[in-house]
């Protein structure tokens, strides 16, 4: 069954360079925890500091309450899946797969029954005794999977297990995890620089930029209430504009920008003559025919990218900017093309003023 | 900051290797470098520095540190001699391997195709699995005063009596060359290997001559192989005691054979002074060889 | 153009002939002289063909001595250098430390030193300062030291390619150092500890310049031809180059064979 992880006060320092500092999490037993941030952020180094590799050179990790410290990772109730896998290359499929329990000293005829056990939850029927060269990518990650379970870890590592596969096999996989870890119970950790994956499998996520843990929450909140600019603009599209805050109303605030004044929600409760950057989804932008709401603006729609379900519309503002709009191909759409001048606007609770911060470039 | 080094040094190490691990390499690599490598030079080096003493003056008085062994051989006419003509011996034994080995690497590296290289490869290796004393006798029965050496001229009627090849030291070079060709070819032909086919091909098709291409190309690309190739024969020709042996006569005495003399009379203090003085000449000889073609030490491999 | 390149084919064609003719004619002539019933080894004259030459060979004691040390001395080089040289290889591929390139020289320095110069310091060593005379054992070091660099450099290009998250793996499946070494590193470094046997033995077999200084009186098989043909040439000797043709023949149609069969299983 699945413990509970703890991260207090845990930096790792590598000479002047902090690959994590001061990150605080409590991540509960038997959740689907996922890591999401930008290459370098320092993820896999939180993964490589839970599983024992290395020792924080500060902090305290615990796992199930007990501290971590000097234990190595043969020792610690942890299994990591590699991002190359890292699968024996000279033994079979159910080699690889008892190898845990090999080494464990697990007598044969346990070893094989918990093997097909797991063999059998991964859905690998058949190739038992191929080598693990003879497979293909998806049979390859579920050897790693049934591997890493075997040992019954009460928390399971996965460094971007599934970025080497193609793109249909990638979403199957994501159900397969899901599955496997609601059925077992295990402790997920999960680390991704995939938004979507991190969104879609995860009962919470932990943003992190530079070494730095920016938000933990579930994906909802992270995706519609960012807590920080970074978190805003490396999780899904967006729009952003920089202004200063004329004024405040209870949650909301009014910024002034360079295209107008925008009036948003206002969830860092910042003051007015603040500088700001407000954040607008681009599908939360639409065409209106009304003229006097507030967030207003008149546009020359620049170019129009018909991508299927939907359509990414980039519109010019009068002073220049740019803004994309996504319109659904629900057939409600009016019919536009490029060059028209339209009106768009978008709901207040939609978009949100945030502090300054570094923000990523994705 | 240093002892940090050292510590993280040690927790690495015990983290990669474990305790046993770790004991392990520190023991049979530290017993190696000490008691193999580092002591018994340092031991010869000491032997060099002292005088040739009965066994009850070791220790005494008389045991001193002394440059003695080193002033007979600068003093030595005959040994300078020998020590020279080892030198420019070994010399040649290289550039005749040399010369003969190039076109035969160039051929197996590049030219030859698949299956061809294999064999020729086969073919090369062959001979040097019999031991090198037998193939030298080889070329002692070919060079004697009734072999077939001798035999074929005097049938060609090139010459009336025959030659006594012993005398003089071309028998020796021959054997030598004979003997090291394939410490030659290996390493030339190794980095020869690893350029690029199609450079020749688009300098061929430019309109370059074989022997533009050679000259600019070819030659300065394989470089650290000659490198290679030539340390690795002149010392073996310059410290080899088999072939003077077997195909020298007193006339064409090797240095090696000069050493050899002094431990037969139990000399040993002179014997390993003039060992140091070889050690010395290979290592200038090495050292001259990676100034000229600038390579670093690390090119070894067979 | 075109003739003048088929011309340079037919001149380093020939060139070719005469370099393996160099090479392989002085072995072919030695074959030849140990079936002549000559006392003085040379193809002529011609006395009539005979074995004789091979069972003064068989009578020989000092030579079935000789060869029996042969054995024991590249048996014990082949425990001494291996596992010396695959710690070697291991300290130099696994650990970083500053001083790396300059040990990294030093243990490979035997390769670069005058074979002679390994036997004069062993056997100086041993003889003067451990009480050790000169003999198999000293003969055994002396080989060891140079060939155990060989073995290093032999174990090292293929430790070099190991994939060391595989090692992470194993640990975090809950091995011990020592399960992950023997279960998991031994098993990619077999093909190079078997070729590095291979090697040792046969270097060790064949030395001659280390073991003369280092021996004392005793006698290794070169050792022993050395004498022999320095003494009174006989076509018995001839007969033993006989022997070791054969057998290299025999060694190379095997390992020929057996690469074939790879390839084609392989495909």
């Amino acid at each position: 069954m699945g413990q509970d992880v703890n991260l207090a006060d845990v930096s790792m320092r590598f000479g002047d360079f902090y690959a994590a500092r001061d990150i605080n999490v409590h991540i509960e037993a038997g959740e689907f925890f996922s890591f999401l941030g930008p290459s370098g952020c320092g993820k896999t180094t939180l993964l490589r500091l839970v599983s024992g590799f290395m020792d924080p050179t500060k902090g305290q990790i615990k796992i199930g309450g007990k501290d971590m410290r000097g234990i190595g990772s043969n020792n610690r109730p942890t299994a990591m899946i590699f991002q190359n896998l890292a699968l024996f290359p000279l033994m079979t499929v159910t080699e690889n797969i008892g190898f845990g329990l090999e080494v464990r000293g697990v007598p044969k005829a346990e070893r094989i029954k918990k093997v097909e056990e797991l063999i059998e939850l991964v859905d690998l029927q058949g190739v038992g005794n191929r080598k693990v060269s003879e497979l293909s990518g998806g049979q390859m990650q579920r050897v790693a999977i049934a591997r890493a379970l075997a040992v019954s870890p009460a928390v399971l590592l996965l460094d971007e297990p599934l970025s080497a596969l193609d793109l249909k096999l990638r979403h199957h996989m994501r159900a397969e995890l899901r599955n496997i870890q609601r059925r077992t119970g295990v402790t997920f950790i999960y680390i991704t620089h995939d938004q979507t994956e991190a969104l879609t499998m995860s009962d919470r996520v932990g943003v992190m930029s530079i070494g730095k843990l920016e938000q933990v929450a579930v994906p909802d909140v992270i995706y519609n209430n960012p807590a920080t600019a970074f978190v805003a603009s490396f999780v899904g599209e967006t729009n952003r504009l920089q202004g200063t805050i004329s004024s405040i109303d209870g949650e909301y605030a009014v910024l002034n920008t360079a295209i107008g004044q925008l009036s948003c929600k206002n969830p860092q409760r910042l003051s007015q003559g603040e500088d700001a950057t407000i954040f607008i989804r681009p599908e939360t932008v639409f065409l209106t025919k009304e003229s006097g709401a507030p967030n207003l603006l008149t546009c020359g729609i620049k170019n129009l990218s018909f991508e299927g379900a939907y359509a990414v519309v980039t519109l010019k503002t009068e002073k220049e900017q740019l803004l994309t709009m996504r319109l659904n191909n629900d057939g409600t759409a009016p019919r536009i093309k490029t060059g028209d001048n339209v009106k768009v606007t978008f709901n207040r609770e939609n978009a949100f003023v945030l502090k300054n911060g570094d923000s990523s470039s994705a | 900051m240093e002892t940090l080094q050292v510590r993280d040094f040690w927790n690495n190490a015990l983290r990669d290797l474990g305790k046993i691990g770790v004991a392990y390499i520190m023991i049979t690599v530290g017993a190696w470098l000490v008691f193999m490598i580092l002591i018994p030079q340092l031991i010869m080096l000491d032997y060099s520095f002292r005088p040739m003493l009965a066994l009850r003056d070791i220790g005494g008085p008389k045991d001193v540190w002394t440059l003695k062994n080193y002033l007979v051989f600068f003093t030595n006419k005959l040994h300078m001699a020998i020590f020279f003509k080892t030198i420019w011996s070994s010399l040649i034994v290289t550039s005749a391997a040399l010369a003969i080995c190039y076109p035969i690497a160039f051929y197996l590296a590049k030219v030859a195709r698949g299956g061809k290289v294999g064999l020729l490869m086969l073919g090369l290796i062959i001979p040097y699995w019999i031991n090198e004393l037998l193939r030298l006798f080889a070329w002692q029965i070919i060079l004697a005063d009734s072999g077939i050496m001798n035999q074929l001229l005097i049938f060609l009627g090139i010459i009336a009596d025959p030659i006594n090849f012993r005398a003089g030291n071309g028998a020796v070079v021959l054997g030598m060359t004979y003997a090291y060709i394939l410490f030659m070819v290996f390493p030339i032909y190794n980095v020869m290997e690893s350029l690029d086919r199609n450079q020749l091909d688009a300098a061929r098709d430019l309109g370059a001559s074989w022997l533009r291409i050679h000259r600019k190309i070819v030659i300065p690309y394989a470089k650290p192989g000659i490198a290679v190739g030539c340390t690795m024969t002149f010392m073996l020709a310059a410290g080899t005691v088999a072939a003077p042996q077997l195909l020298g006569s007193p006339s064409s005495f090797w240095f090696t054979q000069v050493i050899n003399t002094n431990f037969e009379c139990a000399n040993w203090n002179q014997g390993a002074a003039y060992a140091t003085l070889l050690m010395l000449l290979c290592m200038i000889f090495m050292f001259i060889m990676l100034k000229i073609f600038k390579v670093g030490l690390k090119e070894l491999t067979q | 153009m075109k003739s003048s390149k088929s011309i340079f084919r037919i001149v380093f064609g020939a060139y070719l002939a005469l370099f393996f003719a160099y090479m392989f004619l002085p072995l072919i002539f030695m074959t030849i002289i140990a079936f002549n019933a000559n006392e003085v080894p040379q193809i002529t004259p011609w006395k009539g063909f005979t074995f004789m030459w091979f069972g003064e060979l068989a009578k020989d004691e000092q030579m079935w001595n000789a060869l029996l040390n042969s054995f024991i001395v590249a048996f014990a080089v082949v425990a001494i250098s291996v596992p010396i040289g695959l710690g070697g290889a291991l300290l130099l591929t696994r650990l970083q430390f500053k001083a790396r390139d300059f040990v990294y020289g030093v243990l490979v320095s035997p390769i670069l030193t005058p074979g002679i110069i390994l036997g004069i310091s062993t056997f100086l060593f041993w003889d003067s300062y451990m009480n050790v005379p000169g003999g198999l054992w000293t003969a055994i070091l002396g080989q060891a030291t140079f060939i155990t660099s060989y073995c290093m450099l032999l174990i090292m290009s293929r430790a070099q390619r190991f994939d060391l998250t595989q090692e992470e793996a194993a640990f975090d499946l809950g091995a011990t150092h020592g399960q992950v070494f023997w279960k998991i590193t031994l098993p990619f470094l077999r093909p190079a500890l078997i070729s590095s046997v291979a090697l040792a033995f046969m270097q060790s077999f064949d030395n001659y310049n280390t073991t003369l200084f280092a021996i004392g009186v005793e006698q290794t098989l070169p050792i022993y031809i050395g004498t022999k043909l320095r003494s009174f040439i006989s076509p018995a000797m001839n007969a033993l180059a006989v022997v070791f043709i054969a057998l290299t023949i025999i060694g190379a149609i095997t390992y020929e064979y057996r690469r074939r069969r790879e390839l084609i299983k392989t495909g």
